[in-house]
């Protein structure tokens, strides 16, 4: 049988309906400030940064294996970075964005470096030191107000645009796009053939390094792609805040416990979970945020129900059942109808 | 000489550290598990010790007969009910569950403590002090605390390898199946494995509000230093343990003693040098 006598398919009809779903739904949401409010903006923005952060997160753990609960750490350099960046290096905003995700990036390698010579459990513990260690060599920073932070100078904020409304609209634009950026970029990436010695890596580890998957470059270049992406939504998330301090941008409940809640909850490896976690997410805040940080309990209650009863998370009870995908992932081997079948 | 007392205050807050970690590396030992709650347990000990002094209206250190076998009660049912079945070859179950734990008792905490910082007085004892010559005086209730420690992991260490629990426990860390092909009911050993460990939270939670102040938010710091303390050991090993504790503590003085920025700092890094020359440890008695 010759090569081209046979395809590999993606497409499934759920993931062609997914598709033209998603589509209708960034026109809607592109087209937000039209009929969103302030609040409604600065709350769905605000979701497109933990949508990014999950699936960024969701791409470490969830396919490459690498089990982190330390990803504040890039959320921290990015923010501290983009601080640095516009008032000392006179740097615009929104040019410091990919340029935080850069310092991350070279960050990253020498930090990969030490922690993967740690395995497992080792591995997961160390990430939080080393967050630990960026933290409190940020409090050290005096220019950025040591321990107890600085907010951007005003004239960044007014330079960046000149009225607030058009300023708003641009971080709601921006996250759109960010977000949309990273999981178009997970997407490629899972398409390719990284995406396929992922795959391998996340069902067995083995199993993919015996067929030739080279495992360890590519969790390192998973790692630095992860690290990179998380650092430019911190920058994001913090330039939405124009506040910073070591431990806000450092937190560890914000930016790790909750988006592994997130991911756990919509479906751990796979791309639609942190999108499903993420709406939960945000439903759950809405509705009980009334009850102060007993939000913060119930979150914390129905992630460990989820993980208990559902493991494959709420979009893993959906594709199991149904078989649904939002976006075309699968491979099939479709053969043409003609090729006779193999002797 | 003031180097001296620094490495000397350094070692006595490393048997606390060792106390945070005792449970931690005995549970991890057994069943392999990351308690990411394990700092926040200790601080919910610490409120149960303050509950527990202000109502009976005894001394604080005497609140660990009620503190510690509470605490083994509640770790018996958190383990038979709920972490039980998140052990196994993934490493993210039992993580997570672990960490919505957190979570939880932190805003649980909060709810009912409120934010405030608290401390347990514990009378005249905490401003005595021996004078060991030469100028040196160590606090009398450090070198409790730190007694304490020693006490408790040679007592462990002793269960560990000298009683048929011990053995139990062995058995299952070693070859969780064929433990169980030999009649242990794996269930209740890991269950008996985190009471005891919890039991240690609670003398640990005790010393901690006794020691210094305490809020609900603290909980994940002490993990921390827990965890750095049983790496640098060397699974498997609880003298290991108390070792990386003490280097722990003594990193921190020194490096407070540098810059006062710098004492945590200084413990993380003297953490991080240790795994990337030792991932193992240094004192490795079980494979990780």
């Amino acid at each position: 049988m010759s090569a081209a006598a046979f395809r590999i398919e993606h497409a499934t009809p759920s993931s062609r309906i997914g598709t033209a779903i998603l589509i209708a739904l960034v026109i809607i949401l592109a087209l937000a400030p039209l009929w969103g409010g302030r609040d409604d903006l600065r709350l769905l923005a605000e979701i497109y940064s933990y949508v990014a952060l999950a699936s960024l997160w969701n791409l470490l753990a969830g396919y490459a294996g690498l089990v982190s609960v330390g990803q504040q750490a890039y959320v921290g350099i990015g923010a501290y970075a983009l601080f640095a960046l516009t008032m000392f290096a006179g740097l615009h905003p929104l040019a410091a964005i990919p340029i935080a995700g850069a310092v991350a990036a070279a960050i990253s390698v020498p930090t990969a470096a030490l922690l993967f010579r740690l395995r497992g459990h080792y591995f997961a513990i160390a990430t939080w030191v080393v967050a630990e260690v960026f933290r409190l060599l940020a409090a050290q920073i005096s220019v950025l107000g040591g321990g107890s932070g600085t907010s951007l100078p005003t004239a960044i904020v007014i330079a960046m645009a000149p009225s607030r409304e058009i300023r708003e609209y641009t971080i709601y634009w921006v996250a759109l796009l960010l977000m949309m950026a990273i999981i178009g970029a997970i997407f490629i990436l899972l398409r390719s053939r990284y995406g396929l010695a992922l795959t391998a890596i996340r069902d067995n580890e083995l199993a993919a390094r015996s067929n030739g998957v080279d495992v360890a470059r590519t969790k390192l270049v998973i790692y630095v792609i992860t690290a990179c992406g998380t650092a430019m939504v911190g920058a994001l998330i913090f330039l939405q805040k124009l506040r910073i301090s070591p431990d806000t941008a450092f937190s560890v409940n914000d930016w790790t416990a909750f988006v592994i809640f997130i991911t756990v909850i919509g479906g751990v490896g796979r791309i639609e979970g942190p999108l499903i976690g993420t709406v939960v997410f945000f439903i759950l805040r809405q509705q009980l945020a009334d009850y102060g940080s007993f939000y913060l309990l119930m979150l914390g209650a129905i992630a460990i129900a989820v993980m208990l009863m559902a493991p494959k998370g709420l979009w893993g009870l959906i594709a199991d059942r149904f078989g649904w995908q939002l976006l075309p992932l699968e491979r099939r081997v479709v053969r043409p109808e003609a090729t006779p079948p193999l002797e | 000489m003031n180097w001296v007392n620094i490495i000397l205050q350094g070692v006595l807050t490393g048997g606390l550290y060792a106390m945070f970690a005792a449970g931690l590396s005995l549970i991890f030992g057994v069943m392999r598990l990351v308690n990411i709650a394990h700092g926040d347990l200790i601080v919910l000990a610490a409120y149960l010790a303050l509950v527990v002094t202000t109502t009976l209206g005894i001394n604080p250190l005497l609140s660990i007969v009620i503190v510690a076998p509470l605490m083994a009660a509640i770790g018996y049912g958190l383990q038979r009910l709920l972490l039980n079945r998140t052990l196994g070859e993934d490493l993210l179950p039992p993580l997570l569950v672990t960490f919505g734990l957190s979570v939880i008792i932190q805003n649980g905490l909060l709810e009912v403590f409120t934010a405030d910082s608290r401390k347990l007085q514990a009378g005249p004892i905490e401003v005595d002090s021996i004078q060991i010559g030469g100028g040196l005086a160590i606090g009398t209730l450090p070198l409790i605390q730190f007694l304490t420690a020693v006490a408790v992991i040679a007592a462990l260490q002793a269960t560990f390898y000298r009683t048929a629990i011990g053995r139990a426990f062995r058995a299952t860390s070693d070859d969780r199946a064929v433990a169980q092909l030999m009649g242990l009911d794996n269930r209740h050993v890991y269950a008996l494995a985190m009471a005891l460990s919890m039991a240690i939270v609670g003398i640990a939670g005790v010393l901690l509000a006794v020691r210094a102040n305490f809020d609900p938010s603290i909980g994940p710091a002490r993990l921390i230093f827990g965890f750095e303390a049983v790496i640098i050991g060397g699974l498997g090993s609880m003298w290991g343990t108390l070792a990386g504790g003490i280097i722990l503590g003594v990193a921190q003085a020194v490096g407070a003693q540098i810059n006062p920025g710098w004492q945590l700092l200084a413990g993380h890094i003297a953490f991080l040098v240790i795994v990337a020359l030792r991932p193992e440890g240094l004192f490795p008695k079980v494979q990780g």
